[in-house]
């Protein structure tokens, strides 16, 4: 035993997917002890806020204000501020008065100004200018100037009795406040959802319920096809005749049919997660079923287990003893594979709106559900669906990294 | 050929029992849920509707399709000979349109996107696979991880990102549906042009997942085939390295011509939910409308006919197999 799990050790694939799944386990029990909150609170009025770090405008005013002078301060806030189709606007407005286009660069924020304020005129008309693009120049103009004006913004409340506005303070366009005291600062570093939660926090928690559904269907799946492959190969005759019809039936009709039609069957308020994680196991043993089966009959008739039999062990003490050391690699293996198949079940299965229900723990398949319905993909919000895919794929992948290395450590035809 | 009847008679026979079972537990699974079904389906369905008489239409017509107010084995014959006859009665969210009529539609588009796409995925995948066998060293280093990670992607993951690439950044291809919004299915270039371009994303995502399995099994197979004796042999006869290779690849296709058929069988499901995604026109999508409106006739038909499906490829590739397979031959010749 000791040496067999030096020799896994030594095999590279097999130690890169441990690492990265064990990687990923680290991260799914640590998170939740450093940000202890529900997974599923709704934090963000509105859909999908961007990836940042969100400090309280409120909390900002009444902290202590410090005065930077710097020099860029201000043409930064109007690149901030100048979307692209006012750079767009103004580039129009500059070729219609006449300045040649390959002197213009729309990126370049200073030159752009300095260009518009040398050439702006209210009063000029570039033909084919109809009224409302002009007041629109108009305004825009205005609002570049409102940027870089030096003048101070008022904080003001409204006074209960009179409901006059009284200035509470002053606030300079060199103010800057210290992040750090600030004591209202959120830091989301995969932004919000669609219903405004945490994409990080869910993140962890759905990876979580998603290895739990794995481990909790590969090993129904595993126990079914390990007893069922024992008994149908060592018992043999008329019982392996019956389980192998049972088998190969179940073999031939899709698993995932019958996975959508018990899952239909079940009514969303009784689907959890781990009921759809048994029936998920309930319906992938077949292959393992098989596998075992066939493995068992090679070994049945082998001198040790003849051995056995004539010495009077009993049945479980020959299963046990002479029989599952031999077919234990293959089992692991076989678990490997099916826990890896059933998260990807599980997302397939929320995918098409058949995943547990949705109020009480996310998965990963139901934060891709969620996502697809409100087309994060197609609205370019990728902070909801692709850290879910990449998550997904990092567990599928170290899965069968460990796979391929332990199959070639156990079957010596593929070694390199 | 004496010796062949019988392989194929049992084959046959093996589909039909497989079919009836197939028949059974898509009947009883949906009824295992509590209650009356018809009434559980009426209730959804009449949710909104406040004519009483038109509820009480909806239920009779429903009762009377179903048989659910007769004994359980009359119910079940009752719905075969419904199966038989192609009627499935109306559609719960496409109504007044039949469950008959909503399947046609959709399974030939996915017949046309799947088909082709495994049997591309599967070609390319195996002689990658037996290439990486062959010659090993940095080509086989390469192809292995590649592999892996390929196959190691769900699906829809694929999908999500062929279709962020392509349609949403570059803007090269269409995001969704098997062909424009703006037109009516007809045998025009302009009609075809936008059917091609709505092809392209959901046919390669399933090709390139088809890929890293394929290659895997294959290289596999054919590492485990090049180390066996009758290859030591041929090779001590001093007979060309190009003639080995064909043998090998010939012994190595075996089980391989199984994974096509498995992938005809199991792809499905990934290809269910690569439809899904690009909302193809196709039975993944059908599936989707039908469990989000509840639509329990449309399941129960859908997940039938994909089982059949399945059921008839499986068929299909083990007559194959039978021909190809000088074993099985051997074996009937006893």
């Amino acid at each position: 035993m000791k040496h067999t799990l030096r020799q896994v050790f030594e095999s590279g694939k097999f130690v890169s997917g441990f690492a990265i799944f064990v990687a990923i386990l680290l991260v799914v029990t640590i998170y939740p002890l450093l940000v202890p909150e529900p997974p599923l609170r709704i934090i963000g009025q509105g859909t999908f806020f961007e990836p940042g770090i969100y400090v309280n405008v409120y909390d900002s005013i009444s902290a202590p204000h410090f005065t930077l002078n710097l020099d860029e301060a201000a043409e930064r806030r109007i690149a901030g501020r100048l979307a692209d189709r006012d750079r767009g606007a103004i580039l129009t407005w500059l070729v219609g008065v006449g300045i040649p286009e390959s002197e213009i660069d729309i990126a370049n924020t200073e030159q752009l100004l300095d260009q518009w304020f040398s050439n702006f005129d209210p009063t000029v008309r570039i033909p084919g200018m109809t009224n409302a693009d002009r007041n629109y120049y108009i305004r825009l103009n205005s609002s570049i100037q409102g940027l870089l004006s030096t003048e101070d913004v008022i904080i003001a409340h409204a006074n209960e009795e009179t409901a006059s506005l009284e200035a509470a303070g002053t606030i300079r366009p060199s103010a800057y406040v210290n992040v750090g005291q600030i004591p209202n600062v959120r830091i989301l570093p995969l932004g919000t959802d669609n219903f405004g939660r945490d994409v990080l926090t869910e993140l962890v928690k759905a990876t979580a319920v998603s290895l739990k559904i794995g481990f909790v269907a590969g090993i129904i799946a595993t126990t079914i096809g390990l007893i069922l492959g024992l008994v149908s190969g060592y018992v043999g005759g008329f019982v392996d005749d019956v389980l192998m019809f049972i088998t190969n039936m179940f073999i031939v009709i899709p698993s995932f049919v019958l996975l959508i039609l018990i899952s239909f069957s079940i009514s969303q308020e009784q689907r959890g997660a781990v009921t759809i994680a048994v029936v998920i196991g309930f319906t992938s043993w077949v292959w393992t079923a098989r596998a075992v089966r066939s493995q068992v009959i090679s070994l049945r008739n082998r001198d040790h287990v003849n051995l056995s039999k004539l010495s009077g062990h009993s049945i479980a003490h020959i299963i046990f003893r002479d029989i599952l050391p031999y077919i234990a690699s293959y089992v692991v293996m076989a678990l490997i594979l099916q826990i890896s198949s059933a998260i990807l079940a599980e997302a397939g299965l929320s995918i098409l709106g058949l995943g547990p229900k949705t109020t009480e723990v996310p998965t990963l398949g139901l934060m891709m559900n969620w996502a697809m319905i409100y087309q994060a993909h197609i609205l370019g919000k990728w902070w909801a669906y692709l850290p879910v895919i990449i998550v997904i794929a990092l567990i599928a992948f170290s899965m069968n990294l460990m796979n391929t290395g332990l199959d070639q450590v156990f079957n010596p035809a593929l070694r390199e | 050929m004496k010796g062949y009847r019988n392989y194929f008679l049992t084959k046959l026979l093996w589909f039909l029992v497989t079919l009836v079972v197939a028949f059974i537990l898509n009947f009883t699974l949906p009824r295992l849920m509590p209650g009356d079904p018809v009434a559980a389906i009426v209730a959804r369905m009449a949710q909104g509707m406040s004519n009483t008489t038109g509820v009480q239409a909806i239920y009779e017509q429903y009762t009377e399709l179903f048989g659910t107010n007769r004994p359980i084995v009359e119910q079940f014959f009752i719905y075969m000979r419904n199966v038989f006859r192609g009627d499935f009665g109306f559609s719960f969210s496409q109504y007044p349109r039949t469950v008959a009529d909503v399947l046609r539609t959709s399974i030939g588009w996915t017949i046309a996107l799947q088909f082709p796409a495994i049997v591309v995925g599967w070609s390319i995948g195996n002689w990658l696979g037996a290439l990486a066998a062959y010659r090993k060293g940095t080509f086989d280093k390469i192809l292995m991880p590649a592999s892996i990670f390929a196959s190691s992607l769900p699906a829809f993951g694929m999908a999500i990102i062929l279709l962020v690439i392509f349609a949403v950044s570059l803007k090269w291809l269409p995001t969704s549906g098997g062909y424009g919004y703006d037109l009516i299915p007809n045998f025009s270039w302009r009609f075809m042009w936008s059917v091609i371009t709505h092809y392209q994303l959901p046919f390669w995502s399933i090709v390139l997942i088809t890929i890293g399995g394929q290659a895997i099994g294959m290289r596999a197979m054919a590492i485990y085939e090049l180390n066996s004796d009758y290859v030591k042999y041929s090779r001590f006869m001093g007979i060309k390295d190009g003639k080995i290779v064909r043998y090998v690849f010939r012994n190595a296709m075996l089980p391989q011509i199984t994974g096509l058929a498995l992938a005809i069988g199991t792809m499905l499901f990934g290809a269910v939910v690569a439809e899904v995604i690009f909302s193809y026109p196709g039975l993944g999508s059908t599936i989707l409308t039908a469990v989000l409106g509840q639509d329990y006739p449309l399941v129960s038909a859908t997940t039938l006919i994909i089982t059949i499906m399945a059921l008839l490829a499986n068929f299909i590739i083990e007559i194959i197999y039978g021909i190809l397979d000088p074993r099985i031959k051997a074996a009937q010749a006893d």
